[in-house]
């Protein structure tokens, strides 16, 4: 092991890991709008309404992510009228593609644990929502969401882990995240097992931070229940 | 439908190449779920320390550094020991054997929290009644926790196959000849990136769908012997 420069390299680490924090809590954010309104679809008794957000759904949970950054990255620049459009400044830039596709992924899988925590809320306390009177929108406003959302919290937790591990993925379309960074360093001084070693630990620090987050969010959230 | 452009044997052969990677990196998986989860349950305190420590490792850095450091740190270290060794060539290490390493390490670290949440819900009069009957403890892990085990632990393993099938995608990182390295080759010479990376999702889809209808099928099978309330 060459501790001295693992510690050269640090400050650099410390910048990929930056670009690595940024791209999950922007994606996890766009992620979490997106599914909240797909969880309550696929929720619906409707056939139509729960089963055409499911196309969404099964493609993005059923590729890898890789696939998806691909297709997106390297495929979108294949048809003239995407290079052609205005949007194509914005959709040429790395990030935006890898923050457009961590939240459609990381949408998809949040939007079914969301749906299956919506059918877990107990069927007494929305006929009780009912029965005193509350609208649709009051009820889920109210009772469904909040109580569906606490139910959720686990689970939800864990995607987010898979979607910081996931987000080293970003390096393959050239984004120096904290792998995109360590591979670079590693192109100049060939440590391949001290840098890898030293991103591995900075991966586990900002998990091992992350859970202790969540933790104090599920207990604030839960402080009914102590 | 698409136009393949004489490359279908090719992605044909990359489809193989991912299901062998799949069950390769299974295999390698479920012994070390089985072997992690046996440390984690044992008495020793030492023992328990390198399950436990193998698991938090393990499933908090991503499964791509994992890749990475198996096939470029295993080189690193080989050669190393070789320069110890007074060895003057440059080892190179088997890709295939580097990249169902890889993922059957991060499986397992997965799997040994299935299995150890399998083997603990196992009954515990069960096993005193195997006790009773005068099995050894190799008899009672073969004849009574493990059969029992595996029912329970199915669903969870079946979740963990349907990542590890999406992650075998990891390996092509390491120009591993599966389907996406062998769609990136297509595309090199096509300049058609979206068709064959499209090709490719819907492969992986469709390899996902038959997984998943062989699990809720091997789920049947494993629960045909339980009752079920009528609800």
């Amino acid at each position: 092991m060459n501790w001295e420069e693992i510690f050269i390299a640090l400050p650099k680490l410390w910048d990929g890991a930056l670009v690595t924090m940024e791209l999950v809590l922007i994606s996890c954010l766009i992620g979490f709008v997106i599914a909240v309104p797909v969880a309550l679809m696929r929720a619906s008794n409707n056939w139509w309404v729960s089963n055409v957000p499911l196309i969404y759904t099964f493609f993005f949970r059923g590729t890898p992510l890789l696939v998806q950054l691909f297709l997106f990255y390297y495929g979108a620049a294949q048809f003239d009228a995407v290079r052609d459009s205005m949007f194509w400044p914005i959709f040429k830039e790395a990030y935006v593609c890898a923050l457009v596709v961590f939240a459609l992924n990381t949408g998809a899988y949040t939007a079914e644990i969301f749906r299956g925590a919506i059918q877990t809320v107990p069927h007494g306390e929305i006929e009780a929502g009912i029965a005193i009177g509350m609208t649709k929108p009051t009820l889920y406003r109210r009772i469904v969401l909040p109580r569906a959302i606490r139910m959720a919290l686990p689970a939800y937790g864990n995607e987010i882990i898979l979607m910081l591990k996931s987000s080293a993925l970003a390096y393959t379309i050239t984004l120096l995240d904290l792998t995109g960074v360590t591979r670079t360093i590693i192109a100049r001084n060939y440590l391949a097992i001290e840098m890898y070693f030293a991103a591995g630990v900075i991966y586990l620090l900002l998990t091992f931070v992350f859970i202790q987050v969540w933790m104090r969010i599920e207990k604030r959230l839960m402080r009914f229940q102590a | 439908m698409f136009d393949f452009q004489g490359f279908g044997p090719q992605i044909a052969y990359g489809a193989w190449m991912t299901i062998q990677v799949a069950f390769g990196g299974l295999l390698i998986g479920l012994v070390f779920g089985l072997l992690g989860a046996g440390a984690k349950l044992s008495p020793y305190a030492f023992l328990r320390g390198i399950g436990q420590s193998y698991t938090t490792v393990v499933r908090g850095i991503p499964e791509i550094l994992i890749v990475l450091l198996v096939y470029f740190g295993g080189e690193d270290i080989l050669n190393r020991i070789g320069d110890q060794l007074g060895y003057d060539g440059y080892i190179e290490i088997n890709v295939f054997a580097a990249g169902i390493t890889a993922l059957g390490v991060s499986f397992g670290a997965y799997a040994t929290e299935v299995f150890r949440g399998a083997i603990q819900s196992v009954p515990r009069g069960q096993i005193e009644a195997a006790i009773a009957c005068g099995m050894q403890s190799h008899q009672i892990f073969w004849r009574i926790t493990l059969p029992q085990a595996m029912r329970l632990a199915l669903p969870g393993l079946g979740n963990l196959f349907q990542c590890l099938l999406k992650d075998t995608s990891l390996v092509s990182l390491i120009s591993l000849p599966e389907l996406m390295r062998n769609s990136g080759i297509a595309i090199a010479n096509t300049k058609e990136p979206f068709t064959f990376y499209f090709i490719a999702a819907l492969i992986y889809l469709t390899i996902t769908s038959v997984v998943l209808l062989g699990q809720i099928y091997a789920e049947k099978w494993a629960n045909k012997g339980v009752q079920r309330a009528n609800s």
